[in-house]
């Protein structure tokens, strides 16, 4: 009975727009299957967890209340009075942070592969900036809740931009909306976390998606020296597919769990007028970068330390993003280089998150 | 002459579109950028009375939109300072056993001159005048 119904309606659809691409990518869009194969399954938990950022997102915008005297407000009317607002707020808390770790995952596994080469050079760059814009969507909506401690690593935040030569100080009053972090920041940071950035996120999202569609999966170095009947592959529907949705829901089981076991916090409103209390600190994914300026002195030779922090960050990301374009006469040598590089950056990243946990 | 027409049409053309792309994006630029608003210039605030201010602690006073740490010596003397740290933004406030001015956010201290002596703030903060008038303490602005 269902199995009829549903085929009169792919019929019907069919008969229209005419559904062979899709049935053909069904049928014969395969996955190669080795030893690293399980890093095929980062980049589709990351798109589950933005999922689960856009259901809870949203639903958390029937209450949410932009503003000074009503942001903190509301998100405390959320987890107190609503039915499941603590659940809801707590997911969405969560996810945002698994989300970051796994898209992090999801480039180094991509790094360390190499399958950003040619011809994978634009999904590469697509995924870089949506990870720029998801680290963009955890820290304007770090201030959202309007508590003491997102009220003063906001400012600090918003303040190191202002070293920048030229640029520096009107970069900063755009971003905090004037002089000072206050009320038309936070609306600033509203617009720019539910609005703006879901809207270009979307546009990237699509983009990266297409391009791995129309080249399928990479193939390391290993797996294609193999001989044809060497390779193995499996089907991308139902098994990998499959496999996929049973990572998705581990990762929906961990997340649960989280956010039952482990509730965020709201802490103090934020008191533009009240003396920055002990651990300030950003949020896990910025604290490397916060670490390191910590170590930069007041000034280094005429200029700011901050100011060289934030050009060596800088030019570290551009470099990053253009990785896939970066060639070398003896391209051996640029391939034996490529993996130490990649392991110096993330030493350098875990190394400085823990020391900044411990020294603060 | 015919190439010519071209390239004369091609300019023209080019120019509206730079014209153009700038009408556009000149007035959303201009929009990012908040007006300033026309505050009251405060010069002076009244912090309470001074027989009601402890010795050896210190309080936050707003002095218009900006935060000012009001701080009563061991030896009764008052002094008050921009409690803006001047290393990235943070709210400092008077440490009364070491008898300093410190910052939470990057461990900052200055001394109760107002001067940056450890720490990354790169310079010290600027001092306010305090004045005792009928045991009424108030602030004003050295300019
Ligand atoms: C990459 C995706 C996203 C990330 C990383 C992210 C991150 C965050 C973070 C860290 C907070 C502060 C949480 C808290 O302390 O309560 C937050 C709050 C919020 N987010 Fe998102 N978010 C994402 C997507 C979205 C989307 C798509 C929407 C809606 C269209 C949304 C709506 C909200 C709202 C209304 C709040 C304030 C409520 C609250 O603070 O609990 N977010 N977000
Ligand atoms: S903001 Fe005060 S020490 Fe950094």
């Amino acid at each position: 009975m269902f199995n009829k119904v549903n085929s009169k309606i792919i019929t019907w659809i069919d008969e229209r727009f005419d559904l062979s691409p899709i049935r053909k990518l069904l049928k014969y869009k395969k996955v190669p299957d080795h030893k690293h194969s399980i890093w095929y399954y980062m980049g589709g938990v990351t798109l589950f967890l933005f999922l689960v950022q856009l259901l809870t997102g949203i639903l958390l915008l029937l209450y949410y209340r932009p503003g000074e005297d009503s942001a903190y407000e509301s998100v405390r009317f959320i987890v107190t009075k609503v039915k499941f607002g603590w659940l809801i707020r707590n997911v969405h808390s969560w996810s945002a942070n698994l989300l970051v770790f796994f898209a992090f995952v999801h480039m180094f596994s991509v790094f360390f592969t190499r399958a950003y080469k040619k011809p994978r050079e634009m999904t590469w760059i697509s995924g870089f900036v949506l990870l720029v814009l998801t680290l963009g969507f955890g820290f304007s909506g770090y201030l959202l809740p309007w508590n003491e401690l997102a009220f003063f690593a906001t400012k600090v935040g918003t303040d190191i931009v202002g070293v920048l030569p030229i640029i520096g100080e009107d970069l900063k009053i755009i971003l905090r909306g004037g002089e000072d972090v206050t009320g038309a920041t936070l609306s600033r940071f509203f617009g720019i976390h539910v609005a703006i950035l879901p809207a270009i996120f979307t546009v990237f999202l699509f983009f990266h998606l297409l391009f791995i569609q129309r080249q399928g999966m990479h193939e390391p170095e290993h797996f294609k020296k193999l001989p044809d009947d060497k390779k193995k592959y499996i089907p991308f529907f139902p098994d990998f597919a499959l496999k996929d949705a049973l990572f998705w829901l581990i990762v929906f089981n961990i997340l649960i769990f989280l956010a039952l076991f482990d509730p965020w916090e709201l802490g103090l409103k934020a008191d533009p007028f009240a003396p920055a209390p002990i651990g300030i600190k950003p949020e896990w994914y910025f604290m490397f970068m916060f670490q390191t300026l910590k170590y930069l002195p007041a000034h280094i030779f005429i200029f700011e330390g901050e100011l060289i922090g934030i050009l060596f960050f800088g030019i570290c990301g551009i470099i990053w993003l253009l990785i896939p374009f970066i060639k070398m006469k003896k391209q051996n040598l640029l391939d034996k280089i490529m993996p130490i590089a990649g392991i110096i950056v993330v030493a350098y990243i875990i190394i400085m998150t823990i020391v900044g946990y411990l020294s603060s | 002459m015919k190439l010519d027409r071209r390239k004369f049409l091609n300019t023209l053309l080019g120019l509206g579109g730079v014209g153009g792309i700038f009408s556009v994006f000149y007035p959303i630029l201009s929009f990012l950028i908040p007006p300033k608003t026309a505050e009251p210039t405060v010069n002076s605030v009244k912090a309470g009375m001074s027989k009601d201010f402890p010795s050896n602690s210190s309080n936050i006073i707003k002095f218009g939109k900006k935060p000012v740490i009001l701080i009563k010596t061991d030896e009764g003397n008052f002094k008050a300072f921009s409690a803006t740290c001047t290393h990235l933004d943070c709210i400092v406030q008077y440490k009364n056993d070491t008898k300093q001015i410190w910052c939470a956010c990057h461990n900052g201290t200055y001394d109760l001159s107002g001067r940056n002596v450890s720490g990354p703030p790169p310079r010290p903060l600027e001092e306010y005048e305090v004045k005792i008038i009928k045991d009424e303490i108030v602030i004003t602005k050295v300019s």
